[in-house]
C-alpha cells in the first residue's frame, strides 16, 4: 500500500508532504537501538519517541514514514529533517496500539 | 600488495560529544557514500546501524571523536577513535541491557544497553580497546563477496 492511500484510510494527519512511496510493513517501537536494528526498509514506524536522532535512524534504515501517536507534536526543525529526507511523517492522537489495530484492519501486515 | 588489500578511498570525520542536534549525521554523510561507491545494499545497512551506535556512543558518552573510513574492493573498515572517560568493563558493555545512560537520554529513547550488541551483530570483525581516563577506540569491517 502506498503512503497516499494509507493517510486517506486512517484518521492521520500528515506533517510533511505524503511521499510516492510503498509501505512494506510496520514496526512499533520507542527505543532508538531497537528501531534502527530490527526496523525494514519501506517499514512505517509507529513511536511516541520523536526527534533528530529518530529521523537519522529512521534514514538510515529507509524507513518510510513515521506515524507519532498520543498527539504528540513534533519540533519544527524534525518536520523539517524528515521533508528532507522523504520520509513522511504523520500525527494521530490514537495511541500506539489503536493504531496497530488500525493498520492490521487497513491491510498492512 | 593483492587487490583486495588496497584502500579505494579513505575519510575522516569529527563527531562531537554531547551535540545531539547533529547525533546521526556523520552516520548519514557515509551512507550517501557508499551508496554513490555502489556498496552492497546489504552491507550499507549493516554499516549504518554500526556507525549510528558508534556515533551515538560518543554524542552520550565522550567528549569527541574521530571516525575514519577505509573502503576495500569487498569491505569497509571503520575505526572510531575518541577522547574520552573509556570503559571500565569493556566485557560487561558488550552485556545486552547494561547502560550507564541518564534519565534524560533514556527518555530519548537511548539507553536500551544494545548499541555495542548491534555493532557486534551487524558486522564481521570488532574490536574495543578502552582506557579509562583516555577514550576508547572501537574498529569493526563489514565484508561482501
Ligand atoms: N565511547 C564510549 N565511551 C565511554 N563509554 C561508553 C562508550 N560507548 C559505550 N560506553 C559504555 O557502554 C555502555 C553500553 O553501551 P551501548 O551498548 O551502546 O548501550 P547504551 O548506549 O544504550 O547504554 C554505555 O552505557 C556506556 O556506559
Ligand atoms: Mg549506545
Amino acid at each position: 500500500m502506498k503512503l497516499n492511500d494509507l493517510s486517506e484510510k486512517l484518521d492521520l494527519k500528515a506533517q510533511t508532504r505524503i511521499f510516492d512511496r510503498e509501505i512494506s510493513g510496520v514496526y512499533i517501537s520507542d527505543m532508538v537501538s531497537d528501531v534502527i536494528a530490527n526496523a525494514k526498509a519501506g517499514n512505517l514506524l509507529v513511536t511516541v519517541q520523536i526527534h533528530n536522532n529518530v529521523i537519522a535512524a529512521a534514514n538510515l534504515v529507509d524507513i518510510a514514514g513515521i506515524v507519532v501517536t498520543q498527539g504528540k507534536a513534533p519540533a519544527e526543525d524534525v518536520v523539517k529533517m524528515a521533508e528532507k529526507a522523504e520520509i513522511t511523517l504523520f500525527t494521530t492522537e490514537m495511541n500506539r496500539w489503536q493504531m496497530a489495530t488500525q493498520l492490521y484492519e487497513a491491510g498492512i501486515r | 600488495m593483492t587487490a583486495a588489500d588496497e584502500v579505494l578511498l579513505r575519510e575522516r570525520f569529527r563527531i562531537t560529544g554531547s551535540d545531539f542536534e547533529h547525533g546521526g549525521e556523520v552516520s548519514a554523510r557515509i551512507k550517501s557514500i557508499l551508496k554513490e561507491i555502489g556498496i552492497p545494499v546489504e552491507a550499507i545497512r549493516r554499516l549504518s546501524i554500526a556507525n549510528f551506535e558508534a556515533e551515538m556512543n560518543v554524542v552520550m558518552y565522550a567528549d569527541e571523536a574521530t571516525l575514519t573510513l577505509e573502503v576495500f574492493s569487498n569491505a569497509v573498515r571503520v575505526e572510531v577513535a575518541d577522547r574520552g572517560p573509556g570503559i571500565p568493563d569493556v566485557e560487561k558493555a558488550m552485556e545486552p541491557g547494561f547502560s550507564t545512560a541518564t534519565e534524560e537520554m533514556r527518555a530519548r529513547g537511548f539507553g536500551a544497553g544494545l548499541g555495542l550488541p548491534n555493532i557486534e551483530r551487524n558486522t564481521d570483525e570488532f574490536v574495543i580497546e578502552s582506557e579509562v581516563g583516555t577514550g576508547t577506540t572501537l574498529r569493526y569491517r563489514v565484508s561482501w563477496s
